[in-house]
């Protein structure tokens, strides 16, 4: 997992309340043997006009021109900013996969699906919840402003606009430890690699056969 | 101090570490690995850019998707193909010890081929992405199934994430009858206990029946412990396992076979070990069983007749029965050996081993497939026990019967690769699971053991074996 500090990273806004994971990656996606390459199929019936296969080529398909992802302003976005209940659904892991897939790194709501919410933060996500009036604050600033940015900084629990204002955001410490050093399960248990290889070693010294 | 039990043992053998909840990091000796729950795991080590701690610790090969019958012409369906084909190179760039891709000689289903070429031993950790990897508990090793995030996690890490289970003793006394099988003991405990009878526990079978099972009929059992809600089931090592093993591929030979086999004559639970749960069956009592519904607990005796919901006093059991009755077809009351099936399959991780084709031959040799029903899959579990049964000349037993000889695979046991019923069609089936369209969309399963199955491809009912 990549870890994530902090991030000066452009903004895309998404006004609308209750995107379920079936609309983040259809489920036909599912059927695919990877967790990465979601990213092309991210909200993929708002953002073409066909309807996409696993595998498909999507560098010429015909785009929905006025959904967000499709508008050149907030190309290369690192910020999805949502509204109420984002990520509800099915607990498929594949959402998260495809969002971070696409290059998002911090999704920044009133309120998230439970599940969603979680499995988030295993793939590298940092998902903020913010104030309702917050949230509207932050679409209004990004309808008007181009290029509008915000600096996300985990250490401090932060988020800050371009004008300065800031706002602090919550988080578990277990889940800030593993994001900010990228640990995900896999990673913390790598912590104790030096006690895994000692255990080896004797285990192979009392049972070679078993290292054949 | 109380003794241990064999599963204390062969637990606290692999313990790295252990956090103050009990939480635990178990060291994983064997990772068995198919194609269908494997590809995100190797695809999330790629992304993190990891490596597998200990390649040397897998066994792989596909066997899910893989066709039955017609090997030249390759995996037809693009989907399945991709996934076996995903399994070859992820095994190219990351290793194994023992890989056998698809049409390999020695390819079969992941749960034979293990024990087969000696990579599953006892005093083992066994994991693979599947949850009949209960089945090589027979060795006497603690061998369970994961899931994906897991299977990736023990690639990288080599450690599985766990919690201590709960100790449960099976213990069956006695001699079984002619025409009793390790099926028919495994559908009889599942009867008794419940499919979720054994959840939290792993499952220790002992008693003077068990010890008189051959390995092949421990593994069926212990196969089917996951299925008595068990993610592990285990029997302790004895002479015939290390008959068994000697001289197998991948098992220790000279010095280190004795010293081995030494320290596995000391896996056995102590005789003052203490079990959460005891159970005791008499083996003499057991007779040759068939499911009837949707569920492996919904089973019965070959003489019963098949339940009536009205005699059920509990709401919701009586509504599982009336759910079960009808998407089986079944009338309340019907003799079970009045059930007509239209197709037979023999073969699944839970029999296909050779035991189980001499078994099945036996019944079949000089009789004929009834007119009536429409296929008899033979479908042995991996290419070594193909070649012992035509070198004994079963498949020739088989194939004058009016059966299908068959190239190794999970075929029509989960229907993944295009062996499966159509709907409606009624099966006797020598496989695990009997759930809604396990089979294939609207097909009918009735799990019974590769003796049974004979018989009712012969009469095209099912019949009580041991006066057939
Ligand atoms: S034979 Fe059936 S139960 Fe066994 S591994 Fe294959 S699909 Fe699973």
């Amino acid at each position: 997992m990549k870890p994530f500090t902090y991030l000066d990273g452009l903004v895309c806004p998404l006004d609308r309340a209750n995107v379920d994971t079936d609309a983040i990656i259809p489920k036909q996606f599912l059927k695919s043997i990877k967790r990465s390459g979601f990213g092309p199929y991210l909200f993929d019936e708002w953002r073409y006009q066909d309807t996409g296969e696993p595998g498909m080529d999507c560098t010429h398909r015909p785009l929905k021109k006025d959904f967000v992802l499709n508008q050149t302003r907030y190309r290369g976005a690192q910020v999805l900013l949502a509204r109420d209940n984002f990520g509800c659904g099915s607990s498929r892991e594949h959402a998260p996969w495809a969002i971070e897939d696409y290059g998002f790194r911090v999704v920044i709501a009133p309120s998230f699906a439970d599940i969603f919410f979680s499995n988030c933060y295993k793939n590298g996500i940092l998902p903020i919840v913010a104030s309702s009036e917050i949230v509207d604050q932050m679409f209004r600033e990004c309808a008007d402003k181009k290029g509008y940015q915000l600096r996300v900084d985990l250490e401090t629990q932060t988020v800050r606009n371009p004008a300065g204002e800031w706002f602090t955001f919550d988080i578990t410490p277990h889940r800030k430890h593993c994001l900010l050093n990228g640990l995900d399960e896999i990673g913390l248990t790598l912590q104790h690699a030096g006690d895994i290889k000692a255990f080896e070693k004797k285990h192979k010294a009392a049972q070679p056969w078993l290292f054949a | 101090m109380t003794g241990k039990t064999l599963y204390d043992k062969l637990w606290e053998s692999h313990v790295v570490r252990e956090e103050s909840d009990g939480t635990c990091l178990l060291y994983i000796d064997r990772h068995l690995m198919h194609e269908v729950t494997s590809p995100q795991a190797f695809e999330g080590l790629r992304l993190a850019g990891r490596k597998a701690w200990r390649a040397t610790s897998i066994v792989a090969n596909p066997d899910h998707n893989t066709p039955t019958n017609a090997w030249n012409e390759g995996i037809k369906d693009p989907i399945s193909r991709l996934q076996v084909e995903t399994l070859d190179a992820n095994i190219k760039d990351f290793g194994a010890l023992v890989y056998f891709p698809f049409k390999h000689a020695n390819q079969g289903i992941i749960h034979v081929i293990g024990p087969e070429n000696g990579t599953t031993l006892p005093g083992m950790t066994v994991v693979c992405g599947d949850s009949h990897t209960s089945t090589h508990g027979a060795f006497g090793a603690l061998a369970q199934g994961i899931g994906t995030s897991e299977v990736e996690h023990v690639l990288a890490t080599q450690v599985l994430v766990a919690k201590r289970s709960k100790r449960m003793l099976i213990k069956v006394e006695g001699k079984v009858g002619a025409g009793v099988t390790a099926k028919d003991i495994a559908l009889a405990i599942i009867g008794r206990i419940g499919t979720a009878g054994g959840t939290g526990y792993a499952i220790e079978f002992g008693g003077s029946a068990i010890r008189d099972l051959s390995m092949e009929g421990r593994m069926t059992l212990c196969n089917m412990a996951i299925e008595g809600g068990a993610r592990a089931g285990l029997v302790a090592p004895d002479e015939r396992t290390f008959a068994y093993l000697k001289g197998r591929t991948h098992a220790p030979n000279g010095a280190q076979w004795n010293k081995a086999v030494a320290y596995w004559q000391t896996l056995t639970s102590d005789a003052d070990a203490e079990f959460d749960c005891v159970i005791e069956l008499d083996a003499a009592k057991v007779e040759p069983q068939v499911t009837w519904g949707t569920s492996p607990e919904q089973v019965l005796p070959i003489g019963a007749k098949v339940p009536n919901p009205a005699n059920e006093k509990d709401v919701v059991k009586r509504g599982s029965i009336e759910r079960a009755l009808q998407y089986m077809g079944l009338k309340a009351d019907t003799p079970i050996d009045q059930i007509k099936v239209d197709k037979v399959f023999i073969g699944s991780c839970t029999n296909s081993r050779i035991e189980d084709l001499r078994a099945a031959a036996g019944v079949t040799k000089g009789r004929q497939k009834a007119t009536s029903v429409k296929q008899v899959l033979i479908v042995p579990g991996s290419g070594q026990v193909k070649r012992q049964a035509e070198a004994e000349g079963l498949d020739q037993v088989f194939i004058a019967a009016g059966f299908e000889w068959r190239e190794p695979g999970c075929s029509m046991c989960l229907a993944m690769n295009a062996d499966r019923l159509e709907p409606g069609e009624r099966c006797a089936s020598t496989s695990n699971r009997n759930f809604e369209g396990r089979q294939g969309a609207g097909g009918r399963t009735h799990l019974v053991s590769p003796q049974m199955a004979a018989a009712a491809a012969i009469a095209g009912h099912f019949v009580d074996i041991r006066s057939f």
